[in-house]
């Protein structure tokens, strides 16, 4: 490999670095762990932030959108937490378990820990886990992840976060909200592990509550789903956000395991959603959506990997992005399939709706085959709203606002209904009325 | 009712005219048959009617219940009770039929000033209307159209007309794809509307549905013209004889 050319830091580069120094002293974790933070600070200040000309970043430069490095948000307390949240909707009456994470750290306080220790759910605090002996463990990126930007930032600055656990064939009864609540502005930076043991059945809801100003919102959430496990994860970015929003998964499925996981991103003036997926166990299965509407020049990116690095599994990947005015939308699609992952069945779609003239999407989708007895399959559309399509509605009385809402609406339900999970279909629906009527 | 003077349109995009000067005036409780060959603008005007913006208007007017029509929007035009059976419904995959059939429904009655249907009378009305037209509710499950046979959709148009209740109800070729168990519950449907409030545009390029659905009227349009208007027999006239005389006339 060359040795990366020494580069002139933009501004937030050079904010980045400074910070770096500055909290350095005070981020939590072992020897090793801090070695880790060390070598992600110095790729950063050796690299920079990801760029054009980095492939994986060709449309979603980063470093051309972040003016400034905003320093990471100050610890707060549960009742300054409790305040936000107060005020924050996510799943209105849903009945569901809360974990809370305020400004990057884990707040047991306001999180359902006892009622979800009786239903076999462990819930801890990262930065225990990173001290401990296997801390460094916790940061583990997957080799496929390469020297990826986001979770370099990631791996510098990761201010705390939950270790979720579900143990073996527990089947828990309720959905458990994840929400990362910012007090005040600043960066924010977690990351979430969630093992699924053996046979157990999980529903994660993803949230994210207060506005953390020009800061950076960057969360890994780390899946382990074991062998017969199931988990259900449901990300939902909806609201306008002046920071960068950064999404990392990293999931393992083992087998006979089911994964389904979908990324809703609505809001951001810049949002990235990257999942790197492997299977480790065959006849498992992985289905991954993706929800994606922007509007005046903002930017949405959703970019995933899915690694069949074993034979027999499934999966199915399909994105719908909707872009008006002169937003720009990014699919980046990559179905692996190892030479001996025999009997691998892919299909990939994505799918874009532009709705004003100067909208721009860039949709690739790639498959990339080392195996003869295979059925992957890989598909793009990008068009405008069918004419005639609209005009039936409206010669039925439909005034063209409320038709063309019906269309985006239709249009993108495709993706939440096949996702199927009902806990989460009527109010994705209502945040999808709700950015058309924004 | 309804009274179209001398319209002239042609195509949007290519220009090319397609009526060529259509005079028709239909009154409340008459029921007309539009007849004509393949191609001589049947669909143009049911769709000038409705408000599709593929076409232009370059002369003439459209004045119903003393308004001018060409000034309105299409869910204007609804509202205001023009219904059009389209020809060949298209599919919506992605909205619920029963879903869609609720907001048209309320979107005309907010437009007219009515307080919207509650789910329960909702559901009632079109329980009933739907079993008379034969349409299940597995239809009603679907997403509109999705899936649905030629004869389904036309049952479905036919479900709408009579839930929206218009004062002019446009149908374009709705014996198209029917069998003749499907022709005789679409036309009783349609028959169920007759009402001296209400009129109606029956498009066909066959005799056959106006056995069932009878005209007071019978026009015949070729090139664009109405170059023949007489009544029911017509239509039995040109089952017989075929249009070769008329589309002579008009050349
Ligand atoms: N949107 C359109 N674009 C191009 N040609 C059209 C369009 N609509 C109608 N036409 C043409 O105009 C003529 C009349 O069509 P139409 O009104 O569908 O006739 P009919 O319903 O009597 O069969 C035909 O030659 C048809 O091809
Ligand atoms: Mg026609």
């Amino acid at each position: 490999m060359n040795a990366p050319t020494p580069i002139n830091h933009t501004q937030a580069e050079a904010g980045l670095v400074a910070r770096f120094d500055a909290v350095r002293p005070s981020l939590a974790g072992s020897i090793a762990v801090t070695a880790l933070r060390d070598a992600a600070a110095e790729q950063i200040k050796a690299t920079g932030l990801p760029h054009r000309r980095v492939e994986e970043y060709k449309y979603t430069d980063l470093r051309a959108f972040m003016k400034s490095a905003a320093p990471l948000a100050a610890p707060a307390t549960s009742a300054e937490a409790k305040s936000v949240l107060d005020g924050f909707e996510s799943y209105g009456a849903l009945d569901r378990y809360r974990i809370v994470i305020a400004n990057g750290t884990f707040n047991a306080d306001l999180s359902d820990v006892d009622a979800l220790a009786a239903e076999g759910v462990t819930v801890t605090d990262f930065n225990d886990g990173l001290a401990g002996e296997n801390g460094s463990e916790l940061l583990a990126t997957p080799k496929m992840a390469g020297q990826d930007g986001t979770l370099a930032l990631n791996t510098a600055f990761v201010q705390g976060g939950v270790v979720i656990s579900v143990k073996d064939g527990a089947d828990v009864s309720k959905p458990v909200e994840l929400v990362q609540v910012a007090v005040g502005e600043g960066a924010q930076v977690s990351r979430n592990r969630i093992v699924v043991a053996k046979g157990a059945t999980f529903k994660l809801l993803e949230t994210f509550a207060g506005d953390t100003g020009a800061g950076e919102t960057n969360v890994v959430f780390d899946y382990d789903v074991a062998d017969g496990a199931k988990l259900a994860a449901t990300r939902l970015m909806a609201g306008k956000a002046e920071g960068a929003k950064l999404f990392t998964t990293l999931a393992r499925i083992g087998a006979d395991a089911e994964f389904k996981a979908l990324g809703f991103l609505a809001g951001p003036a810049f949002a990235r959603n990257q999942q790197f997926i492997s299977f480790t166990g065959e006849n498992s299965e992985a289905k991954i959506y993706g929800v994606t509407m922007a509007r005046d020049r903002d930017l949405a990116d959703q970019t995933l990997i899915v690694d069949h690095a074993v034979p027999h599994c499934n999966s199915r990947e399909f994105f719908k992005t909707v872009l008006d005015d002169e937003a720009r939308g990014v699919y980046q699609g990559r179905i692996n399939v190892a030479p001996h992952a025999q009997k691998t069945d892919g299909e990939m779609m994505t799918q874009a709706l532009l709705l004003g003239e100067g909208a721009e999407m860039a949709n690739k989708p790639e498959l990339e085959i080392f195996a003869d007895d295979v059925l992957c399959a890989h598909g793009a559309t990008c068009g405008e709203m069918d004419a005639d399509l609209l005009f039936y509605l409206r010669a039925r009385g439909i005034p063209e606002a409320e038709a063309r809402t019906l269309l985006v609406l239709a249009f993108l339900s495709e993706a939440i209904e096949e996702f199927d999970e009902d806990t989460v279909t009527e109010e994705l629906g209502a945040r999808v009325r709700a950015w058309l009527a924004a | 009712m309804l009274e179209i003077k001398n319209l002239h349109a042609r195509i949007a995009e290519d220009g090319t005219e397609i009526l060529r000067g259509i005079d028709l005036k239909v009154n409340a409780g008459e029921v007309h048959a539009v007849m004509g060959p393949n191609g001589s603008g049947k669909s143009t005007l049911s769709y000038i009617l409705a408000g599709k913006e593929d076409y232009e208007v370059t002369e003439g007017e459209i004045i119903f219940h003393g308004e001018n029509l060409l000034d309105m929007e299409p869910d204007e035009r609804a509202a205001a009770g023009v219904f059009l059976a389209f020809q060949y419904p298209i599919e919506i995959p992605g909205v619920a039929t029963m879903e869609f059939l609720k907001t048209a429904m309320n979107a005309q009655r907010k437009a007219r000033g009515q307080a919207e249907l509650t789910i329960p009378d909702f559901m009632k009305l079109v329980r009933a209307k739907a079993a008379d037209l034969n349409v299940t509710m597995d239809m009603l499950k679907r997403p509109l159209n999705v899936g649905f046979s030629g004869g389904e959709k036309k049952r479905a148009e036919i479900l709408q007309m009579s839930l929206l209740e218009p004062s002019l109800c446009v149908l374009d070729e709705t014996d198209s794809g029917l069998d003749i168990d499907a022709l005789r519950i679409v036309s009783e449907g349609v028959n169920k509307l007759r009402s001296p409030e209400r009129a109606m545009i029956v498009i066909t390029h066959y005799q056959r549905l106006l056995d069932h659905i009878v005209p007071d009227v019978v026009h015949v349009l070729s090139k664009g013209k109405i170059v023949k208007t007489g009544g029911k027999e017509l239509a039995l006239e040109l089952e017989k004889n075929g249009y070769a005389d008329y589309v002579g006339e008009a050349a």
